[in-house]
């Protein structure tokens, strides 16, 4: 979900006796549930595969800073504020294990960095939505980082090793997120003015459907699911990580006393899940080729960044040079 | 960023335990390795001690040389506490 129609460059998965005994004695050692590790010999679609998908979850939480940070000088309290930070501050921390992770399977940082900025690399669509009053942040704590955590939580069983230990890392944290979030909601919910209680229903009406497409496409639509199945980097089908969040988040969203914007949103008993309407997945793909409110904006406030920040990266090789020059010299 | 060098990042968790290896960093230096090690890997508390060692000067075993290397330490039982049978009257040892 913060990866999204992750490319396998294979059209068909090969079945054991076709492999080769390189490819069957690594296809043997995924189906027994034994990590593979960065010095074990793996195919180059599996390595490439790993690369994209880690380095679009990793720009996801890079870009992911951006929709926060339009609300760190406007947050209601100080209390508010610092929590804020504090999530953007784990956001980047998020990004940096994923980039380490990547790293280990010989894919260089910048190079990485560089795709996002050009527009070849994707990251997740949600981050392509603006956050427009400050009931956003508790929405996109609760229902954004919910999403995440649904697909993470599967992920710390995916089969690469340093992948899997990022996502348990991570998914320690993201909790903190998603609390946060919905207690935004609970206490204007709780104490706000008819104002406020109105921008919690209008930001949940804009980020529900955004929010659901964050798993990617249907089943049906996703042509590289079987093969990222086989190999344990996915771990549980787009529609069914869906249909998880849904379950779980439906009943918190009675409780806050609010409503989707699906008027198909119901229990179905006999299937024991939420039925819900049809998704536009035409606006996902729109979002996803560039064309969102923000995809723009979101690229050119990343680049800014690492241009402006050039000055920093060199004058800390300068300074690590002067200082082993003195040391040398004591 | 690249050109920074790569160190691994090992943090003690609580006193009396082992360094245990939980990501890496790059840093001009190794001072300024520890400094983003500490941001990134203990926000809540992690650790009370941090090693940082460039990645180059670290010698590992190969991941698919895994069993000649380890060939030595598979036959014998014998190391192993439960390999030695006691009655049940000496009771627990």
């Amino acid at each position: 979900m913060y990866a999204q129609l992750v490319e396998t460059g294979v059209k068909r998965v090969k079945s054991l006796e076709e492999m080769t005994p390189e490819e069957r004695a690594f296809q043997e050692r995924i189906d027994a549930e034994i990590k593979i590790e960065p010095k074990n010999w793996m195919p180059d679609a599996y390595r490439q595969t790993l690369i994209r998908q880690i380095s679009q979850h990793a720009h996801s939480e890079i870009v992911g800073m951006l929709p926060e940070g339009n609300w760190v000088t406007r947050a209601p309290t100080l209390k508010r504020k610092l929590q804020l930070m504090a999530k953007i501050q784990d956001e980047a921390g998020h990004g940096m294990y994923l980039y380490s992770a990547m790293e280990t399977l010989g894919a260089d940082r910048d190079a990485e960095i560089d795709k996002l900025h050009s527009g070849k690399a994707k990251y997740s669509s949600i981050f392509n939505y603006p956050t427009l009053n400050w009931a956003d942040m508790g929405a996109v704590g609760w229902l954004v980082d919910g999403a995440a955590i649904v697909n993470q939580v599967v992920l710390q069983r995916t089969s690469y090793g340093p992948y899997s230990r990022a996502m348990i890392r991570i998914c320690k944290e993201e909790s903190f997120h998603q609390r946060q979030g919905y207690e935004i909601l609970l206490t204007m919910m709780r104490h706000g003015t008819q104002a406020q209680k109105d921008m919690v229903q209008d930001a949940i009406d804009r980020l529900w459907w955004p929010a659901l497409m964050m798993f990617g496409p249907s089943d049906a639509d996703s042509p590289n699911s079987a093969q990222s199945m086989a190999w344990k980097v996915k771990r549980m089908s787009n529609d069914d990580l869906r249909q998880r969040f849904i379950d779980q988040t439906v009943p918190q969203l009675e409780f806050l006393g609010c409503t989707a914007p699906d008027p198909d949103l119901k229990w179905n008993e006999e299937r024991g899940h939420y039925d819900f309407g049809p998704i536009n997945w035409q606006e996902f793909y729109d979002v996803l080729k560039g064309n969102g409110p923000c995809n723009r904006e979101r690229v050119s406030t990343r680049r800014k960044a690492i241009e402006d920040g050039a000055w920093v990266r060199e004058a800390a090789v300068a300074h690590a040079a002067k200082r082993q020059q003195k040391q040398n010299a004591a | 960023m690249s050109e920074w060098i790569l160190f691994e990042v090992f943090v003690r968790s609580k006193h009396g335990l082992n360094h245990k290896h939980v990501g890496s960093v790059h840093a001009a230096d190794a001072n300024m390795a520890l400094e983003s090690a500490r941001d990134l890997y203990t926000r809540r508390n992690e650790g009370v001690s941090i090693w940082v060692v460039p990645s180059a000067q670290i010698t590992a075993t190969a991941g698919d040389e895994k069993e000649p290397f380890f060939d030595p330490s598979q036959d014998k039982v014998y190391r192993h506490a439960s390999f030695y049978e006691l009655p049940d009257e000496v009771g627990h040892m």
